[in-house]
């Protein structure tokens, strides 16, 4: 091997340390059999035990906090892939007047802080009667999850050939046929990763989910992490607290690991191309 | 004929686009201008968080008390910039060097770019969380590694201290947000054709050189979008510092602050007034992003 490959790869250890440690080192600590107060720090769990997970697991509100965030990830997708599918549509394929307005407006909206729209976002829920509610929080979810679907399917519907669209023209499509007919079928792999990008971007979020629900029933598993205390009341259990940041990150894991090519087209596409 | 039945073709296709876009604009009526014209609305007002529906106007006193009166909204906007300033800093400088090494051909690659994904996927709160316990003052590594290294003779109490807490939040944020940079800036690197290296290559200009005025340029176009994208991202930084400080007043940013008149103190009006200033000074933020890439969009132009 040349010097040159032999410093690639000990550059390429350097990245695989920086961002693969935090994570080794909240699974070794899930790992450890003692609380903190007789924590030794070891590279290497020496006598590796589980039941750090299992009192983890264990916790009625892990469960429930799990399935709600699954539950209002899933819908709040869902539903902004359904709205986001005509307007993408219409945003990448059709040439109005004013489009590239209302694309920077929709770019805009998926950046602004949600805390600017939290008192009347409050405001809104408790007046439809739904704070500490799925639909509440569903609700306030689309707030960003809409405006990054539409941005991220534009993009990916601008690159769809245009050969076949202009041969239904010719045939005397209507927009609505090309679309449901002609468009539907290939749109498939691109809704797909937009789904998943919207999905960690939901199944992350904190803001709304801590302010507009309250009780561990509805709310979600980054607010059952925030206020996680373990079993000990005098002393913050780190070995637990680590189990359950853990099994928190691994479904996102797996998800990332199994589409990572799909979403680092999808991050690029909503950057790179814009 | 033709030509007539193309422009009514057109017509009917500008007519579908705006019953297609309805549903969205609906949707993003209700769930987000409404709340922001209420929260507007209510940073003039006297509302606290117990009764929405009973309050009276105040005019321009929660601003006024915000510029003049409340030295913790400086010190949350001193706050916000200090952290978006280095993490974007920081962030870029890494993912950018991260990138380069990357874009070379080499075994294993694969899976340092799938590693790459981790800090990005793993949730705020999570990533808080950990760091916090690597950060701990009695059994965190890193005052493990610096007394083994012995770079320090005493463990530090990072996250006790306003400065040493928000340096340690940058630190968390830029292991987070690295991957982001690193993925858009390798998409850029690889749309580079090869050929423009081989010719410097034969010249034996140094690699530096070639980074600065080759390389650089031609990936910039990229690099901004993704700098304003993560800059605008770090300026309503909330969940880190929530969990990673614990809520403090110190270390708070401006989203926190907001949150801390709204829920802690049930001061809706204040609240909402530190709500507006914050989302009136991204929109001028945004605007300005808007202006500067507006260029590339009618350069990308559909057809």
């Amino acid at each position: 091997m040349s010097w040159k490959k032999i410093s690639l790869v000990f550059l390429l250890l350097i990245i695989l340390v920086y961002t693969c440690f935090p994570f080794y080192w909240a699974i070794v600590s899930a790992l450890k059999k003692a609380g903190t107060g007789t924590f030794i720090v070891e590279y290497w769990p020496s006598e590796p035990v589980l039941k750090n997970f299992i009192y983890v697991l264990n916790r009625p509100a892990f469960g429930s906090t799990f399935f709600n965030s699954f539950l209002v990830s899933t819908l709040t997708v869902l539903f902004c892939l359904l709205i986001a599918l005509t307007a993408s549509y219409a945003l990448g394929r059709i040439q109005f007047k004013g489009r590239t307005v209302l694309l920077l407006g929709i770019l805009g909206t998926s950046m602004f802080p949600q805390v600017a729209i939290l008192s009347g976002m409050f405001e809104l829920v408790r007046s439809l009667g739904v704070y500490n509610t799925y639909q509440g929080l569903i609700m306030s979810y689309v707030v960003f999850s809409l405006p990054f679907t539409v941005w991220i399917l534009t993009a990916f519907i601008r690159d769809l050939p245009i050969e076949i669209e202009e041969a239904a023209m010719v045939d005397g499509a209507n927009s609505y046929v090309i679309l449901f007919k002609v468009f539907l079928p290939l749109m498939w792999p691109a809704m797909v990763t937009t789904g998943i990008l919207a999905f960690i971007g939901a199944w992350n979020e904190f803001l709304f989910a801590l302010t507009l629900t309250i009780s561990p029933e509805v709310t979600t598993l980054p607010v059952f992490m925030a206020s996680f205390r373990g079993e000990s009341e005098f002393e913050i259990p780190w070995p637990n607290i680590m189990a359950a940041s853990v099994l928190v990150t691994i479904p996102v894991l797996i998800v990332v690991l199994i589409f990572q090519n799909r979403i680092v087209k999808g991050l690029t596409a909503g950057a790179v191309k814009g | 004929m033709a030509k007539i039945q193309r422009t009514k073709l057109s017509k009917e296709r500008i007519r579908s686009a705006w019953i297609f876009l309805t549903p969205m604009f609906i949707c993003l009526s209700v769930v987000a201008i409404y709340p922001l014209i209420t929260t507007i609305n209510y940073s003039f007002t006297d509302a606290r968080l117990g009764d929405l529906y009973n309050y009276n106007y105040v005019g321009w006193f929660h601003y006024e008390t915000l510029f003049f009166y409340d030295e913790w909204w400086w010190v949350s906007v001193k706050n916000t910039f200090i952290f978006s300033f280095f993490s974007v800093f920081f962030e870029t400088i890494i993912g950018v060097t991260f990138a380069l090494i990357l874009n070379n051909n080499m075994p294993a690659r694969g899976i340092v770019r799938a590693a790459i994904l981790i800090p990005w996927a793993i949730p705020t709160i999570v990533n808080a969380k950990m760091f916090q316990w690597m950060f701990n003052q009695q059994f965190g590594v890193f005052n493990e590694i610096l007394l083994d290294l012995s770079i320090i003779s005493e463990p530090i109490a990072f996250l006790a201290y306003p400065d040493s807490s928000m340096a340690a939040a940058i630190i968390v944020d830029v292991w987070k947000t690295t991957p982001f940079i690193t993925l858009l800036t390798l998409a850029a690197l690889q749309m580079i054709p090869t050929d423009i290296y081989e010719s410097t290559r034969i010249d034996g200009v140094s690699s530096w050189k070639v980074f600065w005025n080759i390389t650089l340029p031609l990936i910039k176009p990229t690099l901004v979008i993704a700098i304003i994208f993560r800059t605008l991202d770090a300026l309503r930084v909330f969940d880190l510092l929530y969990v990673l400080t614990t809520n403090s007043r110190e270390t708070a940013s401006m989203s926190v602050y907001a949150r801390q008149w709204l829920v802690d103190f049930m001061e809706v009006g204040q609240g909402s007034a530190a709500s507006t200033l914050l989302f009136a000074f991204l929109t001028i933020a945004t605007i300005l992003y808007l202006i500067i890439t507006k260029t590339s969009f009618d350069r990308q132009g559909v057809y």
